[in-house]
């Protein structure tokens, strides 16, 4: 007992301050947003495009257009890019309403509303959310785990992961929806009572990722289920998950939703 | 054993595939057999076929753990049958079951035949379940085995489970709480990797390995870099190797920690839980210091890695891993130090010496049954060539062994962080990468956090992987899970099966 109780103090306190405080550190490599500076562009250079494992970057002279639902923050483009054009940002935010919304110019991101007022009175203090894994490699799944630790205490907003779709106000999908999981998927969200929400976290379960155009898979849960919160990434961060969840309650304050990337040229 | 025997090779080797021993079946099947007799293990066997309308190649890639060899060896089938090896040995049941869905050729005599994943033949036309073309396979149909009796009743659970985890489903044959039998159905994952990897390498493959086990990135990645590097006849920089290592125990420390909060957690214990759920964190934040990714994507690359270490970044990862050590070594201290935890670990989900080695089993759950295989010590590659890490094993096969060797291989994993740390070579951590050889073959393992993946290419006259297998340890644990309920309570299936914490995805593929 005494040391169980000697533990305790040795590993303290751990839970982030924020969203009242600040956000823990991220490391210095770790990509989020991407900044692209088109001015930089050689005439006619399609290198950044043709380097993306998932084809997400559509670049039409000085036009630049980066699908996020698709884009696996991998370093591909940047390493393809001759003039240094593409860099990653220390930016987590990431989450949109809707999926046109994805569809980046390198320089300004419209972030996820929150609901409306209705919603937001029935979920807003209190969100139990059901998960289904749609052929997810697990890397989404352990990071909306995480969310579940002491670390993020994703409790304390009144935000739960629950058993069953009967206890649930929402789901959350992950994987780019395998032929095999389709109809669990679509049973899970047919049991969930109304008014319900649908959250896709990570490429594949936004655009089916570096799993799209196989045959055994969907090209993710858009198309299939009514979508309210995309939250990007290969897979996203958990603290851009939660900045998504709390955006899509209104839980984060007055705080713009736009994000414009400081440093343009 | 037979006159005619098959090809040795070492871990990572390429040999042209001419010079892949091509048996008759049957010379073939009475070799596996007999050199399974003598202690060698499957390590892969699966099949290839260049079209539909041509025979099936049987492949087998056999480790011989106490040579460390690998013996690889193939045969053609010369019609839609062969005599099924899985009644005289066990280990290849879940192989053949593969390959008569792949392939639609019939291992006759295999007493537990169903689909493994629920897709259609690769070969149109064949299917071994009688199955038309274009009728399509529905997940979860298939006969499952049933025990009748008075009062024995049938537990169902999944695809989808309570808990964020990936979807796979558990038959339970009960009398009362007493489970008789567990059958595991899995293929809800299957994202076609395989099929879509044949004609590989494009901008695409490094990606897709990445993303086949979401939680073992590097050791994936590892495998194929090898392959990779194996069919290109070039190494990865003495430097990059060292820090696929690190990046490899890295994984392992922060999975194997994430299981023992886990474990505590499925017994009620919650410090240990919420303390190793934290600290798991602490060395995935590590392998972001080093890669920018939580996963490690984007750190292997063919040639080398991704990312270096400069002298800040490399004391700073020093004094990070000392102190989550220690946090981690607090936490899972007061499991073993508690009488409640080790009442509910000791003699639970116990699989027997002899059942581990019929059934191939690798990694943690078979070090935990008292067998010494470790890819790291039997087959080294990489930096595990000249830095050795020593076998963790325990003996009673049970929740407790499996739990206490993961306890044992976080000590040897940090020891061996901090060594290659300090004597991190100088130079540089990319080389280039040459065009494949054609029509040579290769098999690349590793030991990743669950034991030993498998990697098998093998290139066709362009160059290109005409067949990628893979085979992740979960392919060859997930029975042991099934042996381990025997006779148990139907209660301690979560803490069973968290002992194993075996993939889905990767034995979906």
């Amino acid at each position: 007992m005494f040391q169980i109780l000697r533990a305790r103090l040795r590993q303290g306190h751990r839970t982030i301050a924020y969203p009242n405080g600040p956000a823990p550190a991220l490391p210095d490599r770790f990509r989020g947003l991407p900044i692209v500076d088109t001015s930089k562009c050689p005439d006619g250079c399609r290198s950044c495009a043709e380097a993306c494992p998932t084809d997400a970057i559509a670049i039409d002279g000085q036009n630049f257009r980066l699908d996020l639902g698709r884009c696996l923050f991998c370093t591909d483009c940047v390493e393809a890019c001759p003039a240094g054009a593409i860099q990653y940002s220390q930016e987590h935010r990431l989450a949109t309403r809707t999926r046109e919304d994805l569809i980046y110019d390198g320089q300004t991101l419209k972030l996820a509303d929150a609901l409306d007022e209705k919603m937001r009175r029935v979920l807003g203090r209190s969100l139990k959310l059901r998960q289904v894994c749609a052929g997810g490699s697990g890397a989404s799944e352990a990071d909306l785990n995480v969310l579940g630790t002491v670390v993020f205490d994703l409790a304390r907003f009144g935000i739960q992961f629950v058993a069953s779709p009967r206890h649930a106000d929402g789901l959350v999908v992950t994987g780019p929806v395998s032929e095999n999981m389709r109809s669990a998927l679509l049973e899970t969200y047919a049991a969930i009572p109304e008014p319900k929400i649908v959250i896709a976290v990570g490429a594949e379960a936004i655009s089916g990722g570096i799993f799209r155009g196989h045959s055994e898979v969907h090209d993710g849960c858009d198309g299939l289920l009514p979508v309210d919160l995309y939250i990007p990434g290969g897979p996203p961060h958990p603290l851009t998950i939660l900045d998504g969840f709390l955006r899509l309650l209104g839980r984060l304050g007055e705080d713009a939703q736009g994000l414009q990337v400081p440093g343009q040229s | 054993m037979n006159e005619r025997g098959f090809a040795n090779l070492h871990n990572a080797q390429a040999i042209a595939r001419a010079q892949v021993p091509k048996l008759s079946f049957e010379e073939f099947r009475p070799y596996i057999l007999s050199a399974v007799a003598g202690r060698q293990r499957v390590a892969a066997f699966f099949g290839d076929a260049a079209s539909s309308s041509e025979g099936v190649d049987l492949y087998a890639v056999l480790a011989d753990s106490a040579r460390g060899l690998l013996r690889v060896g193939s045969t053609t089938l010369d019609s839609n049958r062969f005599a099924s090896l899985t009644p005289d040995c066990p280990q290849v049941h879940l192989f053949e079951r593969e390959i008569a869905e792949q392939y639609g050729v019939c291992p006759e005599g295999h007493p537990w035949l169903k689909p493994v994943r629920f897709h259609a033949s690769y070969r149109a036309g064949h299917d071994v379940w009688g199955r038309k073309p274009g009728e399509a396979p529905v997940i979860g149909i298939t006969d499952f085995y049933r025990v009748e009796g008075e009062e024995i009743h049938e537990v169902a659970v999944g695809p989808v489970h309570a808990g964020i985890i990936e979807p796979g489903h558990f038959r339970f044959q009960c009398h009362g709480e007493q489970v008789f039998h567990l059958e595991v159905s899995l293929g809800y994952q299957h994202r076609g990797v395989e099929r879509a990897l044949m004609g590989s390498p494009t901008k695409r493959t490094i990606h897709m390995i990445e993303s086949t086990v979401g939680d073992t990135t590097i050791g994936h990645a590892t495998a194929y870099c090898q392959a990779i590097e194996g069919l290109a006849s070039c190494q990865a920089p003495i430097r990059a190797e060292a820090l696929r290592g690190i990046a490899l125990e890295l994984e392992r420390l922060a999975n194997h920690t994430g299981d023992l909060g886990a474990l505590a957690g499925d017994v009620g214990f919650l410090p240990t839980a919420s303390y190793c759920g934290r600290i798991r964190g602490d060395f995935l934040n590590l392998t972001a210091l080093i890669c920018g990714s939580r996963f490690g994507r984007g750190m292997i690359r063919p040639g080398g890695v991704g990312f270096d270490l400069d002298e800040e970044r490399k004391q700073h990862c020093l004094k990070r891993l000392d102190a989550a050590y220690q946090d981690v070594a607090n936490a899972a201290g007061l499991l073993w130090d508690s009488a409640s935890v080790q009442a509910r670990f000791d003699g639970t989900g116990g699989v027997a010496r002899a059942d581990c080695l019929a059934l191939g089993m690798v990694g943690p759950a078979a070090r935990a049954c008292g067998a010494e295989h470790d890819v790291r010590h039997d087959f080294p590659a990489g930096i595990y060539r000249f830095a050795q890490v020593p076998v963790s094993t325990w003996q009673s096969g049970d929740v407790f062994a499996r739990a206490f060797v993961r306890w044992l291989e976080i000590q040897r994993s940090v020891a061996f962080i901090r060594s290659q740390l300090r004597e991190l070579p100088d130079g540089p951590v990319r080389s280039d990468v040459a065009a494949l050889k054609p029509d040579h073959l290769v098999v690349s393992l590793v030991e990743g956090w669950r034991g030993e993946i498998c990697h098998v290419a093998l290139t066709d006259s362009q160059g290109r992987l005409a067949r990628y297998k893979i085979t992740d340890p979960s392919f060859h644990n997930w029975y042991a899970l099934a042996l381990a309920l025997r006779d148990q309570q139907i209660s301690d299936f979560p803490l069973c099966n968290k002992s194993f914490n075996l993939s889905y995805c990767g034995h979906d593929l």
